[in-house]
């Protein structure tokens, strides 16, 4: 039965073949896979950026770059992580996923999700070309003031702080465009039937992140355009020589970047949920508290972002207040650890490589959060602030948070996409391969911030030797360890044992009616849900 | 039946494109608020920080001298720090380190400035009070950080400030330091 429908639909696909397919699609699917294979493009891209950090740290001294262009590569490669890498991949997943799970045809507004992903290559293109132009003699190379564009550096800096304030802001228009796309979508597009409280948690995960993001990328899109005035036009937002404030950069800055964390993760807080009952084989436990808690942790996110900064300086009220509404975020948190915890409970459940990615995410994830708590305490954060504990703090929520949650979702839905299944023994390899080699890499930086390293230096004393070669090493072995995973989606889109419709014994919901591949056009006719 | 229904498919499904694209615009709006959010931030920090004190801003010009009381009886130690910002090549330093003084009574201290490059040089002298919760009440009657200075190649300036500290300044705070930074001008 569904092979025909398959047939049936491919002759009535008009599109044009080729290049001209990709740039000029409106159909979600396709626009879905170039968001995810331009992440992965730059998951490789930002990760060969970070190797040359470590090996840079592998021993005491310098020895392959000088400090500048150490610093240009920690500044880049944060900001393609996040906003080439991880936003895209998750962005990917909604055009994928989301018109299959509320049974619509396709996004509700269709161009402009197809220029949402093409403004993406060239604002990846801008952040990097000072790197070539550098080499050329123009300019001294890219973004030295790491990601966070804290003036007066950023002020100071060269042509490389202008090319990123652009991309920046390209970024942040695909973003937004994304976002309101999302939200029409899951308004207006639902399947007859489906209330609000019926829509699969992924939905729920991105909705709040849909708002999140017009909410706050704007404020981010306002301070780089205050930078940019103040380097070139003569004002003095944040320029202390003339009345302005650099504080005030950091308010503006974390006023998005705080929300931002939570964009990153809320995506996968929502398919998470999904692949634990599939594996599980039971429903989910707690729809409704999770739903809650997701809701109450997007809005408390917008209210807790001077904790960035506890060390610039505040009144001791404004600390306070912060470390507290800080810590009141792990209260939702921990309700989604329950949840997810009691979903598995009794559970008959089975170790695929999405089940082993899942359950490594929700240990490693947890670590992540506990040591924010630590981060979270004004009296700590003195002696932890800007050191390594803080990088090894953010890649546990972000590396393992986001990262290793993504890759369960490829896994996932790898065989709904291409029709095939991937190798499952490669996938496991990949897994182990990534957890253990993630944990060597970054247990050794916990301690080395406990011990007073701080970040982005390209020296460090030499009783920091030791634990930093083990993390060098891993931080190898974990790259490396990535191509497995791009073999592997490579080989299992090209071919493979088919997959059924279900893809997995205990899958449920509506992306799993459908054949897999899914036809070009899905749910001409909207399924009603009960 | 089927044609009908067909053509019913078809004006919902036009029907549901306006939709969408009127949620959309509505959703331009809420990206528009939160730019205008944005700029709106700039001058509501302002008002917050001379309110709170938050980074130690102080007011940037002259305080009226009301007939404040003496406080006879506590002591406040007013340190005073300085530095040059790059780009400005002069000698600032305060001509004394700290002095304790009466809450309410008026003092004068000297700071002093010297050009040692070969140029006209001109600066502007930015302020900030440690702890925060003092700013406010370290009123300044008059300052040469109200307004830009010149220095001629060589010259050395001596630069009053004349303040007072407030006598509503909280009980705990016993010691303050004011930093000059100075930022060179075009």
């Amino acid at each position: 039965m569904s092979t025909t429908t398959v047939a049936h639909h491919d002759e009535h696909t008009d599109h044009p073949t080729g290049i001209m397919r990709w740039l000029t699609t409106t159909n979600h699917k396709d626009i879905g896979t170039m968001y995810l294979t331009f992440s992965l493009i730059m998951f490789l891209v930002g990760g060969s950026m970070i190797l040359g950090i470590r090996a840079e740290l592998f021993q005491p001294g310098l020895q392959l770059m000088n400090p500048d262009f150490f610093n240009q590569l920690i500044g880049v490669h944060a900001l393609i992580m996040i906003f080439a890498a991880l936003m895209p991949a998750a962005t990917g997943f909604a055009n994928w996923m989301i018109p299959l799970q509320i049974g619509a045809p396709d996004m509700a507004l269709p161009r402009l999700n197809n220029w949402g992903f093409w403004l993406l290559p060239p604002s990846a293109i801008l952040l990097t070309l000072p790197f070539t132009l550098a080499l050329f003699g123009i300019g001294d190379g890219a973004l030295a003031t790491g990601w966070t564009f804290y003036p007066p550096l950023s002020i100071q800096g060269g042509i490389g702080v202008d090319f990123a304030i652009f991309a920046v802001h390209l970024l942040g228009i695909s973003s937004v465009l994304g976002s309101i796309n999302i939200i029409v979508t899951l308004f207006n597009m639902r399947a007859p039937g489906m209330t609000l409280m019926k829509m699969p948690m992924f939905a729920w995960g991105w909705l709040i992140t849909a708002f999140l993001l017009i909410a706050t990328i704007p404020v981010l899109a306002g301070a780089v355009t205050m930078l940019l005035t103040d380097r070139h036009f003569g004002t003095h937002f944040f320029d202390a020589a003339g009345g302005g404030d650099p504080i005030m950069f950091q308010h503006l800055f974390w006023f998005f970047g705080h929300p931002e964390v939570y964009i990153l993760l809320l995506p996968v807080w929502g398919f998470i949920p999904q692949i634990l009952q599939t594996f599980s084989r039971k429903p989910m436990y707690g729809y409704k508290a999770q739903v809650y808690s997701l809701i109450a942790i997007g809005a408390m996110s917008i209210i807790v972002w001077a904790h960035h900064f506890f060390t610039a300086g505040m009144p001791v009220p404004a600390l306070l207040y912060f470390m507290y509404s800080t810590m009141a975020i792990s209260l939702p948190l921990a309700v989604l650890f329950f949840c997810w915890i009691k979903t598995m409970w009794r559970g008959s459940m089975s170790f695929e490589t999405p089940m082993l990615f899942t359950v490594g995410w929700i240990i490693l994830f947890g670590i992540g959060g506990l040591t924010g708590l630590v981060l979270a305490d004004v009296a700590a954060d003195a002696q932890y602030h800007n050191s390594y504990f803080v990088v090894a703090h953010f890649h546990y929520t972000l590396f393992a948070g986001g990262i290793m949650g993504i890759m369960a979702g490829v896994y996932y839905w790898l065989p709904k996409m291409t029709g095939h299944m991937y190798n499952e023994k490669l996938g496991q390899l990949h897994f182990w391969l990534t957890a253990i080699s993630f944990n060597l890499t970054f247990i050794p930086q916990f301690f080395l911030g406990l011990a007073g390293m701080p970040r982005r230096i390209p020296d460090y004393a030499l009783q920091f030797a030791e634990f930093n070669m083990i993390s060098s090493i891993s931080a190898f072995v974990l790259g490396l360890s990535q191509l497995i995973f791009v073999y592997n989606i490579i080989s299992t889109a090209r071919g493979g044992k088919k997959a059924t419709d279900q893809v997995w014994e205990g899958a449920e919901g509506l992306e799993w009616t459908l054949s897999s591949p899914p036809p070009y056009h899905s749910f001409s006719e909207q399924p009603t849900v009960k | 039946m089927e044609v009908d229904a067909d053509k019913n498919d078809l004006s919902s499904t036009e029907q549901r494109s306006a939709a969408n694209k009127k949620l959309g615009y509505k959703m331009v709006w809420i990206v528009a608020g939160s730019l205008l959010f944005a700029f709106a931030l700039v001058p509501l920090y302002d008002v917050l920080c001379t309110i709170t004190g938050l980074n130690g801003k102080t007011k940037s010009t002259a305080s009226e001298l009301s007939n404040t009381k003496v406080d006879e009886t506590r002591w406040v130690t007013v340190q005073f720090t300085s530095s040059t910002m790059p780009g400005l090549g002069w000698n600032f330093y305060p001509k004394q380190s700290s002095i304790k003084v009466r809450p309410g009574k008026v003092e004068t201290v000297l700071f002093e400035a010297k050009n040692i490059t070969s140029e006209v040089v001109a600066g502007r002298a930015v302020p900030s009070v440690t702890p925060g919760a003092a700013a406010a009440h370290l009123k300044k009657l008059e300052c040469f950080c109200f307004e830009r200075q010149a220095l001629n190649p060589g010259e050395t300036k001596v630069m009053p400030l004349r303040f007072f500290v407030s006598p509503e300044i909280p009980a705990d705070v016993k010691e303050m330091t004011l930093s000059y930074a100075f930022f060179s001008v075009d």
